[in-house]
């Protein structure tokens, strides 16, 4: 039942949304259109486990009187039903207080145009649930057959997104564009010796069919992996050096980008909160939030405000240049919105990243590796991150390097820092990007890191 | 039917008044027009709403309306789904057709004719919150906002937010059965940051349970109680000290230590990992997998609990399972394929995120049950360890049990007294060998009333935890300070 998003459609329907908002009463009000249709197969021991094929669309509404936000949402397209649901929303904003820096960015900060950044495969709409479950299963079989100690498995998973976006505001910006993502993912099971189950997985994403990894080379690798982590056992508390691979070097990205959000600053809530403009990592260390990147998988032709999409640097070799915002935070603190902007159906605009890349180094990850000893870490576990002190803590597995190679898996570790310290210890980034997701890095060397095990 | 469904007038006209069995034995037919074994409707109707209130202003407000049916066509193991957010009769026989292509050249059933499946009510409310004024929700966080402030002048900063949720299902499948629900859920969480020479520190408290505005003014929900608490736990961190790393002897306080129960034992009982094998608990049943000490329930039907549910979202009664008695295996968490599969009964613990989801077996409240020992007693047995008190969240490794829990309030114990606040502190262990390590349990079993949320595939379900004192005798403390 995979319609095609039609952002034509969802852009005519954002204005007539808007339309009905004004004769509601408001003064202001913007509408975001999400149009999009899911396509996920699961393949289990080489039998199908989950067809699901859905379509799904649905509208946000930011409607403002007297300086008074209401932020709304329906999936109920039928005229007489968005009429009442724009009255409603116009009642609802008596309930809010005024907010004067709530209001719509100003006319002349509105995007002019939409970029054209090859978003969109014409050939994933063929994609049907037949062939993506010959894609799963033809990954599972590879991590099935890699080994015989490959002897579970939890399935391949593949699964197609594709959808429409558009937005109209009332402060002049109507828009709107299409994407496809697909991504396919094995995760094969071994027991080990102990009769503990050692798991793993790996994955391929892409925004077009052309851009994924074979089938084949997802599951052997996905063995590889999962092989890789027998005999996985504790170390003693001890402070070394750590190498985080491109995977868990993601994760300390990400919430780094949660604490250079304008948002985060204003509320007090970033141990950043006054350090604009200084060091806050090794000089080894620059990351761009780009959303204009082609065919990236965070891309976006212009903001959840309707702002054209630009680049920022954020941190560039170790200085923190700028904290990322949206309209309100950047009235908050007294500037102006770096475009960055995110918008969800259930919710008003906030800061989000689009592409929030740490740039690749110069040094292959296998020469951040020459230690005489250290910790290798594939993943991270758990939430042990607070934002407003820096301290983290974090669950671990990974691998004991012993004289420069890696001899033996380790699990059921923790490994803390404060993330200041964190940052400013990196002593080596490696040249081996990982641009699989909107949030990207290279393998990651810190020159001391407490481990807490046996 | 409609007449059940009836909701207030706030709440505007029910999108599913018009969906009766006629409707459901039509679609259910279809769904199974190309085979398959089983079929099941889930109508959703969800409106909610939701304040924030930040710097003393109420800085937006929000409404939710979500109307959908999900369909899924059975054969085997497979599933088919597909859902729709459009109730007219195309789309809704659209999904019926495109679940069911997974069960083409599959076994032909026709649908029983509907019976309906009634659960009690363990969470009746006299009036949804929804259906009460906006301005009686704004002076609720007004309440909490000042109380937080008032606190302590180091308090800096408070957001306050409620949210409220009424979300009406309705369940048919092809076995006959008929179950409808109403499940309201109101959450008031605060957030408060204190500030004393340049450093900052962070608290929160709320809570989340199935009643309507009576909720505040019950004992000990008032939201000044919440107001206080998250600022108190922001200002007692302030002076926070780096904690240990390494083994040590733990005490978990009662209520939200229960989160440790949810990820170390919880997830890996829920019978889909253990059908495939994947779960450490695979093929434990009757064996020893915690000390004696340790009676592990999960109970969906106690009174307005965040996690209760009178029915799941496959149309079976919520009920109280036995997990684990005396230390000893006794069951899973089933949803239908599970409980096919185990040949065994259907627990009522099939649940879903929405329409869009298909069910999957989830706790609803997981409990460690009371023991003998004195809470008091078993703090000044420490020589040296730590007592959790408040938790941010946890996250399991269901194949081998490995779990890491992160501590926002926790206290060194040093020869039987809580002495320094310590923080950035996470435990991490496995699930079974930790229940191994329970040597003591207190009489002062509480279940938290806090906002749990627990995700698994990529869904979202409200839950709750619960468990009294617990000593733990050996677990790894991951603090930044070496000894």
């Amino acid at each position: 039942m995979s319609r095609l998003p039609d952002a034509r459609r969802c852009q005519e329907w954002a204005e007539q949304m808007l339309s009905y908002a004004r004769t509601a009463g408001a003064d202001a009000a913007e509408v975001l259109v999400r149009d999009g249709s899911e396509l996920e197969v699961k393949v289990r021991m080489g039998e199908p486990e989950l067809v699901k094929d859905a379509g799904s669309r649905a509208l946000g509404l930011r409607v403002l009187r007297d300086h008074r936000v209401a932020v709304t949402y329906t999936s109920d397209f039928a005229p007489a039903a968005m009429r009442q649901f724009a009255r409603q929303s116009v009642e609802l904003c008596e309930l809010a207080e005024p907010d004067p820096l709530a209001d719509l960015p100003e006319p002349h900060e509105m995007a002019r145009d939409v970029p054209e950044l090859d978003l969109w495969d014409e050939t994933a709409p063929s994609l049907d649930a037949a062939q993506a479950l010959r894609l799963a299963k033809q990954g599972e079989q590879a991590a099935l057959q890699f080994d015989r100690r490959v002897t579970n498995s939890e399935g391949g998973i593949c699964s197609r997104v594709m959808g429409a976006t558009a937005f109209a505001s009332s402060a002049g910006f109507s828009g709107g564009y299409r994407g496809t993502s697909l991504s396919l993912v094995v995760a094969p099971v071994c027991d080990d010796a102990d009769g503990k189950k050692r798991n793993g997985y790996h994955w391929t994403a892409s925004r077009f069919t052309s851009g994924l990894l074979d089938p084949e080379a997802v599951g052997q690798e996905a063995a590889r992996r999962t092989l890789a982590k027998l005999g996985s056992r504790k170390i003693a508390t001890c402070q070394v050096p750590a190498v985080f691979a491109p995977e868990a070097a993601r994760a300390l990205l990400g919430q780094l980008a949660g604490v250079v959000s304008g948002g985060a600053v204003w509320r007090k809530s970033s141990y950043l909160a006054t350090r604009e403009g200084t060091a806050i990592a090794s000089a080894l260390v620059t990351v761009v939030d780009d959303p204009l990147r082609p065919r990236a998988p965070g891309s976006r032709p212009f903001d959840g405000e309707g702002l054209a999409a630009r680049p920022n640097v954020v941190v560039s070799q170790g200085v923190l240049r700028t904290f990322l915002c949206d309209v309100y935070s950047a009235r908050k603190l007294g500037r102006r919105s770096t475009g960055s902007a995110g918008r969800g159906l259930g919710g008003g605009p906030h800061v989000s990243a689009s592409n929030f890349v740490l740039l690749a180094g110069k040094t292959p990850p296998a020469e951040l590796e020459r230690l005489s000893e250290g910790l290798y870490v594939t993943d991270l576990m758990g939430f042990g991150f607070n934002p407003v002190t820096g301290d983290w803590s974090q669950g671990a597995n990974g691998f004991w390097i012993d004289n420069g190679s890696r001899v033996h898996p380790v699990s059921e570790i923790t490994i803390s820092i404060n993330f200041d310290d964190l940052w400013k210890s990196i002593d080596g980034v490696g040249n081996d990007l990982d641009t699989r997701g909107s949030v990207q890095s290279p393998t990651l060397r810190v020159s001391r890191i407490t481990v807490a095990g046996t | 039917m409609s007449q059940a469904f009836r909701s207030a007038d706030r709440l505007g006209p029910n999108p599913l008044a018009g969906i009766d069995a006629v409707v459901a034995e039509q679609l259910l037919g279809e769904a199974l027009a190309a085979g398959g074994d089983y079929a099941d409707l889930y109508f959703e109707f969800r409106c909610g709403a939701d304040f924030v209130l930040e710097e003393t202003q109420v800085r937006s407000v929000g409404r939710v309306l979500v109307v959908g049916l999900g369909v899924r066509v059975l054969r085997g193991d497979a599933t088919g789904y597909a859902y729709t957010e459009e109730l007219s009769a195309a789309r809704m026989s659209e999904a019926a057709r495109t679940a069911g292509q997974i069960a083409a050249a599959g076994g032909q059933v026709t649908p029983m004719a509907l019976t309906l499946i009634q659960g009690s009510d363990t969470y009746p409310v006299p009036e949804s919150s929804l259906d009460r004024p906006g301005p009686d929700k704004v002076a609720l966080l007004r309440r909490a906002d000042t109380a937080a402030r008032a606190f302590d002048a180091r308090i800096v900063r408070v957001e306050v937010s409620l949210s409220e949720e009424w979300r009406e299902i309705l369940v048919f499948t092809s076995d006959g059965r008929l179950a409808q629900d109403r499940q309201p859920m109101l959450r008031l969480g605060v957030h408060a940051v204190a500030e004393e020479a340049g450093r900052h520190q962070g608290g929160r408290s709320g809570t989340a349970l199935r009643r309507g505005l009576e909720l505040f003014a019950l004992p000990g929900h008032a939201p000044e109680e919440h107001g206080r608490e998250a600022a108190r736990i922001a200002v007692a961190m302030l002076h926070a000290r780096e904690a240990p790393a390494g083994p040590m002897e733990v005490v978990l306080g009662p209520g939200e230590s229960g989160i440790l129960l949810h990820e170390a034992v919880g997830h890996g009982l829920e019978a889909d990992f253990n059908r495939k094998k994947t779960s450490n608990y695979t093929d434990q049943i009757g064996k020893p997998v915690a000390s004696s000490l340790c009676t592990v329930i999960d109970d969906a039907t106690v009174g307005h609990a965040r996690g209760s549910i009178n029915v799941d979202d496959e149309g079976n009664p919520g009920q109280r399972n036995l997990l684990i008695e005396n230390g000893i295996l006794r069951g899973y968490l089933q949803d239908r394929i599970s409980a096919r599969h185990f040949h065994s009964e259907a627990t009522g613990n099939g649940r879903r995120e929405s329409f869009r989801c298909q069910p999957l077996p989830r706790m609803t409240n997981t409990m460690l049950l009371g023991g003998q020992d004195d809470p008091e007693d078993i703090v000044r047995s420490v020589t040296r360890g730590v007592y959790a008190k408040h938790f941010s969240g946890g996250q399991v490794n269901i194949s081998n049990g490995d779990f890491v829990f992160s501590l926002t309030e926790s206290y060194l114990i040093e020869d039987g007294k809580l002495t320094a606040p310590l923080r950035g502190v996470n435990l991490i262990g496995n699930g079974p060998e930790v229940l191994r390590q329970v040597t003591m349990v207190g009489h002062d079993f509480r279940l938290s009333e806090g906002t749990w949320t627990c995700g698994k595939d990529g869904q979202s379900v409200p839950v709750g935890v619960g468990t009294p004192t617990v000593k733990i005798a050996r677990i790894t403390v991951g603090g930044t300070r070496t000894p």
